[in-house]
């Protein structure tokens, strides 16, 4: 966790308030203090004074967003990111809160590891929520003690870039996370299946002779997972990364047989498919792998109809060394956290007509859903209610821009979109209360 | 960075005109009476990957036209201790490489090294992708036989998906017109090859492919890139080995083909290897002037080249 409390009040004046969970989209303010919302009322009803104003006229005012996939790199990779480069990346695309991935060197899978993570001395600036490793060292052979790391502050558990691919073992962790209300997280590929490959099995991986993962490999396991999670009493699983259309039939007969699942689906799954990549470009090489057209509109039906729980970026940041070499060498991956925004603002709003507020949810009530990020008895995230935490995001949603990959706050430029005309920029990052990006 | 002109990548991306125009340059070229069009220039030989035929022919006919010409091999070099593809290219232009040969066991890594190193680069064969050299003298020797591509049909039979040379081939021949049928089991003949250019379809019988068929391409079962997948050789064998009797469905003056290594008793008897339709060695024997060309091209020393 970071920012300290703030005891000098912030009010929030003139902005649209965008709140999916608690059912407001309608202009207005918001008092802020002690790290928590005080007051949401209509304009200019907060009575008596703040120490600092904020004027957000035209602008959007949201719960702080929430983005549960991001490889933070540390312990051990601070040559790709670290959590100060990571969490500045992160305010500068809103996100307030963040939550790491445990495949670091070593593993993140013990309590020391978990309580590392956390300390102030990271140099965190928006809220780092740890998922540990769901087995030791994420060899997928025995769990890990779900129950400490739990109280340590983890708030799920995943091997990922590892899938759990043991039936017994994924039946074991869904049960344990059953009974301790912790949310299982699965990388979904079958790696039998995917051994050598680097692209989406197709047309073009064929035509570049690179060998193909199919969608075959990820909705093998999804389908398994979701089987298991209907089956399991309380067994709370959430798929990561989502990509293809197969993968979401079985999540979607989950969900309707009120199962407790959850997926998320990355802004680069719902903006390219596998015919716009760039030949041999590895800033197109991503695991999830950019997937066939059909998947791509399979991602945005299930975006605008409410089936996708939330947004996640996968924020994968590698130095140029790892990424400049030969495509099937070159690691899996590409940041998110600065394009995350703009691109569901652009795609998913300008070119699909998905209203604003469905968007906000997908960034906020969504993915607070999934995972409980109240933490160790602390308030409420990813809704504006009174008593919740100070956490916002405020956005020009009209804004035009064009993103420099060579100004990312992130340590690493290893990113599709160097370049691209976007719609929809942040304005500004709140957490607790303080603001911590204006841009 | 765009690849320096003169790089030889991939067929796919080549003009009809372009390639035929690199034909016929490579009918002027004699390797007995060579001219010293490369006379003074350095050809870098960078090969992660065994080859043969290959790298002696580039270095024969880059020898032939008076360039000097290194050797580097993954063994034996920094490569193998880690050196990146790229570092290695920098050296190899620091040391005044004038021309880049480069087999790699990696698809794209001809293409990443063009983008990055300002020397014209001829992919000599990269990972299941593509072999240009070998799809420009393959079209080569076509021709001597068979005049003009116009209403040719050509039969590839063997191991497509893991064959840079069957999806060269498919590209150079498609941009003439001629009908390409692929031939194989599903695992090593997929139905997504017919997207791979106009005029591509595949069959899994093999008097399908062989009826009015004017040139056989037989290709090699690649077992050591097969990545675990299973292929059943004495059903390969029994449904599409090349015998004396499978040949006689084809056309009477149909061309045998084959890229080499070839394996006796696999996907060719030693009848077809041997016999008169056999244009293996030929082959071979064209690839030299056919990458005289390449070479001479690629630093702009093509003379009349029209």
């Amino acid at each position: 966790m970071s920012a300290e409390k703030n005891r000098t009040s912030l009010l929030i004046k003139g902005g649209h308030l965008i709140d999916p969970a608690a059912r407001i989209d309608a202009p207005m303010d918001i008092l802020l203090k002690d790290g928590r919302v005080v007051e949401v009322a209509a304009p200019n009803q907060i009575k008596g004074g703040a120490d600092e104003k904020f004027d957000a006229r035209g602008l959007i005012v949201a719960p702080g967003f929430i983005d549960l996939h991001v490889h933070l790199r540390e312990p051990g990779q601070a040559h790709k990111e670290t959590i100060a480069t990571g969490t500045a990346a992160a305010a500068a695309g809103g996100f307030t809160s963040v939550c790491t991935m445990p495949n670091t060197a070593p593993v993140v899978d013990s309590v020391e590891w978990v309580e590392w993570l956390r300390q102030p001395e990271r140099g965190a600036v928006v809220n780092v929520f740890a998922i540990a490793a769901a087995t030791r060292s994420s060899k997928g052979a025995s769990l890990t003690d779900f129950r400490a790391l739990q109280s340590a502050g983890a708030i799920a558990v995943t091997d990922d870039g590892k899938p759990i691919l043991d039936d017994n073992i994924m039946r074991e962790a869904l049960a344990l996370g059953g009974e301790l209300n912790f949310p299982v997280v699965q990388h979904a590929e079958d790696t039998h299946m995917t051994e050598h490959c680097s692209m989406h099995a197709g047309a073009r991986s064929f035509r570049l002779g690179l060998r193909g993962m199919t969608a075959a490999a990820e909705a093998s396991i999804v389908e398994r997972d979701v089987q298991l999670a209907m089956h399991i009493p309380n067994a709370r699983l959430h798929v990561a990364h989502l990509s293809t259309a197969d993968a979401l039939k079985s999540v979607r007969r989950g969900k309707r047989a009120k199962a407790r699942v959850t997926f998320e689906v990355t802004p680069h799954h719902f903006t390219l498919s596998d015919e716009d990549m760039r030949d041999y470009d590895s800033n197109y090489k991503m695991n999830p792998p950019l997937r066939s057209k059909s998947d791509l509109e399979a991602m945005l039906a299930a975006l605008a109809d409410g089936t996708v729980d939330a947004i996640a970026t996968d924020h994968a940041p590698h130095a140029a060394h790892e990424k400049q070499m030969e495509f099937e060498r070159a690691a899996f991956g590409i940041t998110g956290l600065e394009t995350a925004l703009a691109l569901a603002i652009t795609k998913l709003h300008r070119d699909h007509r998905i209203p604003l507020s469905r968007i906000v949810e997908l960034f906020t009530a969504g993915p607070a859903r999934c995972f409980d990020l109240r933490g160790r008895g602390s308030l409420v995230r990813g809704s504006l209610v009174r008593g919740s935490a100070a956490d916002i995001s405020v956005f020009d949603a009209k804004k035009k821009w064009t993103f420099d990959a060579a100004k990312s706050r992130s340590k690493s430029r290893n990113t599709p979109f160097d370049g691209w005309q976007l719609t929809g920029k942040v304005v500004a990052t709140i957490v607790g209360g303080k603001v911590v990006y204006t841009g | 960075m765009n690849p320096e002109r003169g790089s030889l990548l991939g067929i796919e991306h080549l003009e009809a005109a372009e390639i035929m125009k690199l034909l016929k340059f490579a009918g002027r070229m004699n390797p007995d009476k060579p001219r010293p069009l490369l006379k003074g220039r350095r050809v870098l030989l960078l090969f992660y990957e065994a080859s043969t035929r290959t790298r002696s022919s580039f270095e024969i006919a880059a020898k032939s036209l008076g360039a000097h010409t290194v050797l580097i091999t993954a063994t034996g070099s920094s490569i193998e201790k880690g050196e990146s593809l790229l570092d290695t290219g920098y050296t190899v232009r620091a040391l005044g490489a004038d021309i880049i040969v480069i087999r790699h066991p990696s698809a794209g890594a001809p293409y990443t090294m063009a983008q990055h190193i300002d020397v014209p680069v001829i992919n000599a064969g990269d990972g299941l992708h593509e072999h240009p050299s070998q799809a420009l003298l393959d079209a080569y020797t076509i021709l001597r036989h068979k005049k003009t591509f116009k209403g040719l049909q050509v039969a590839i039979v063997g191991d497509i998906f893991h064959s840079r040379v069957a999806r060269s081939a498919c590209h150079l021949l498609s941009k003439f017109g001629v009908k390409i049928i692929l031939c194989g089991p599903p695992e090593l003949a997929p139905e997504i090859a017919t997207t791979l250019a106009p005029g591509v379809r595949v069959t899994r019988h093999i008097e399908d492919a062989l009826r009015g068929t004017d040139v056989i391409m037989l290709l090699r079962v690649q077992t050591e890139r097969l990545s675990g997948l299973k292929i059943d050789l004495p059903e390969y064998i029994a449904r599409y080995q090349m015998t004396p009797a499978r040949l006689k469905m084809a056309k009477k003056d149909a061309m045998v083909m084959h890229p080499g290594p070839i394996i006796r008793g696999l996907e060719l008897t030693s009848e077809v290897a041997d016999g008169v339709q056999a244009r293996i060695l030929e082959e071979v024997r064209n690839g030299v002037p056919t990458r005289m060309a390449i070479l001479a091209r690629a630093i702009g020393a093509t003379g009349k080249m029209r």
